[in-house]
């Protein structure tokens, strides 16, 4: 029924467990099957230095979370973020179709865990301060790219903080993103 | 691995070895008695001869004197299928309310539901947390209108056997009739369909070490369901095709062999069940036994171990050679959660860990000791990493529902 690879990752599943001190907490659940899977990070220097995971699921399920955590240990916030569903499928040499769904679980947990991540930084820093939306370090609000984990960094057009890749509106200050009003004119 | 373990089989739910002796018994009717049945010549007439045999073996396993009462099918699944549609069909003009127990097996379920489709009404009648059918319960979803209901003889999910006499004498009182399957209980327990009072009853060669392709339905004198299969004359025009000689004989000799051993197999197989379920409690902790503690099945084991899925559990337990079923929604391809367990009160979390072991009559004490030692650790790990064992540890609730992630995915 599954890959070698997928029951390589069953049997031996890595980073599994917690973090004592996590930096951000993901946790996501199957409320139509009842799986549920746990992801906790911490960040260094705008990279994860530790994911661990916890899931109750089938096969497919904690071989996902296995594969997930180590697709994104060592990577930037950013990288982690790009990180997809069918990524981690195609890592574990294919899922059974009707096992696809699992693999849902995996990269959502970890980005909720990072987006968890993100918004406590958010809390953290005095208002007015410009941090890059990925790793969180400071920025300067005229550079066009974070220093520390090199992604590219667009300034709302309303307060000027930088806004993540995919925002349709500024986290801080709720305006729409630039395109979105260009594309409404 | 170095070495494979050694298999141990408890999922005899799912499929049984054929018995030498049935196969022995088929090997001429795919050779030199390879005849029609219905022939008039010389090659027909051993198949017809044998065919006729087998129907009073298989009748006489059910307390069943008349052969004229069992249709042979090729499933339990089309057994049912002819009793619950073909007997609602034959009432309509009658009344077109039916009822069935909320734990049948989809081959009930389905019909029903195309019933429904039909114009027909359907009550679902609920079961109690051990899935048990009560004689009040039914009558209550009884109108003048119902026609027929329909309730399993035992359960192969959860081990529980209905008090079926009953049922039936509650269905009798109401001019409805009962239809049940008796997949789960026949090779199991002892079976008299006339002291039982049911109508129909329906059962395959599998559930007694015959062989997969043939099954019967007992039908009560009068009681005549509309075919579902149409065209030639056999088995009394209530189910047209050629017959399957090789299995149906096979299915005889089984029936023949079960009703001189079901007592031996029964006591050895509560024997073992017994041991089980005595025993895996206090070897895991958070185990949950599903299913009537005494009106059981022998030889049923059905269980959820809390806070770890089935899937995983089955997988590791294959691992040590174990073959082993779960009700959980990962293990089916429908990917939904058994909706015996749902029906019995459990949460979704809660049938996700649901285990079944059927064993069978060759299912040895050393199999049953091995998978008592292998299963804690098992369970250990797979609970170290769960997130709801954590939260249970930590105080918290672990059935709370988080976020939905997937929806999109149902």
């Amino acid at each position: 029924m599954y890959s070698e690879k997928v029951m390589e990752h069953f049997r031996n599943p890595r980073n599994v467990g917690e973090i004592p001190d996590p930096d951000g907490i993901g946790e996501v659940g199957n409320p139509v099957c009842g799986d549920m899977m746990t992801f906790q990070v911490k960040v260094r220097d705008g990279r994860l230095a530790d994911v661990k995971f916890k899931t109750f699921g089938c096969g497919a399920a904690i071989a996902v979370s296995s594969m997930v955590s180590e697709m994104a240990l060592g990577k930037t916030i950013e990288e982690a973020l790009r990180i997809t569903n069918a990524d981690v499928a195609k890592e574990l040499g294919g899922l059974p179709p009707n096992k696809l769904h699992c693999s849902n679980l995996g990269a959502d947990a970890l980005h909720k865990a990072i987006e968890d991540y993100l918004a406590r930084e958010r809390q953290k820093r005095p208002a007015g301060e410009c941090r890059c939306p990925y790793c969180a370090e400071p920025v300067h609000p005229a550079e066009k790219f974070c220093q520390p984990c090199g992604v590219t960094v667009d300034n709302c057009r309303k307060c000027g903080k930088p806004l993540p890749r995919d925002a349709f509106e500024c986290p801080e200050c709720g305006a729409a993103r630039a395109e979105e009003e260009e594309k409404e004119d | 691995m170095d070495r494979k373990p050694p298999a141990a089989y408890f999922d005899h739910a799912a499929a049984a070895p054929l018995l030498p002796e049935a196969l022995e018994a088929m090997r001429p009717f795919f050779t030199d008695h390879f005849g029609n049945p219905q022939s008039i010549h010389r090659f027909g007439i051993e198949p017809a001869r044998a065919l006729e045999e087998a129907r009073a073996r298989v009748a006489s396993l059910i307390g069943e004197s008349s052969t004229a009462r069992i249709v042979f099918t090729a499933s339990a699944t089309e057994s049912n299928n002819l009793a619950v549609k073909g007997i609602a069909r034959s009432l309509a003009a009658k009344g077109n309310h039916i009822v069935v127990s909320a734990v049948e097996h989809a081959s009930v379920m389905s019909p029903a539901r195309t019933l429904e489709r039909e114009g027909f009404e359907v009550t679902e009648v609920r079961v109690d947390k051990y899935g048990t059918v009560h004689p009040g319960e039914l009558e209550k979803s009884f109108h003048p209108g119902t026609v027929l209901a329909a309730v399993q003889h035992a359960s192969n999910e959860i081990g529980t056997v209905q008090p079926l006499a009953e049922l039936a004498a509650a269905c009798r009182r109401h001019g409805v009739l009962l239809h049940s399957d008796g997949t789960a209980a026949v090779g199991r327990i002892p079976v008299d369909v006339g002291a039982l009072g049911v109508d129909s009853y329906a059962f395959p060669a599998q559930s007694f070490y015959g062989p997969k392709g043939a099954a019967a339905l007992w039908l009560r004198s009068g009681v005549r369901p509309r075919s579902l299969v149409e065209g030639g004359i056999q088995e009394k025009g209530r189910r047209a095709g050629t017959e399957n000689v090789p299995a149906i004989v096979g299915m005889g000799r089984a029936a023949e062999i079960a009703a001189l051993n079901l007592a031996a197999w029964s006591a050895h197989m509560a024997r073992l069940g017994g041991r089980l379920l005595a025993a895996l409690p206090e070897r895991v902790e958070h185990i949950i036994l599903t299913g009537h503690p005494e009106h059981r099945l022998p030889g049923h084991v059905s269980l959820c171990v809390e806070f770890v899925e089935g899937e995983s559990m089955l997988l590791f337990l294959e691992d040590e050679g174990f073959a082993v079923a779960s009700g959980s929604a990962c293990t089916s391809k429908t990917l939904k959660a058994s909706p015996v367990l749902l029906a019995i009160g459990l949460p979704h979390s809660v049938a996700q860990s649901s285990l079944m072991l059927t064993l069978g009559k060759d299912t040895t004490e050393a199999e049953v000791d091995r998978f008592l030692e292998k299963l804690p650790p098992i369970v250990e790990r797979l609970r170290s990493m769960s997130p709801l064992y954590a939260k249970y540890q930590r105080g918290e609730d672990p059935y709370a529902t988080p976020e939905s992630s997937c929806e999109g995915g149902h």
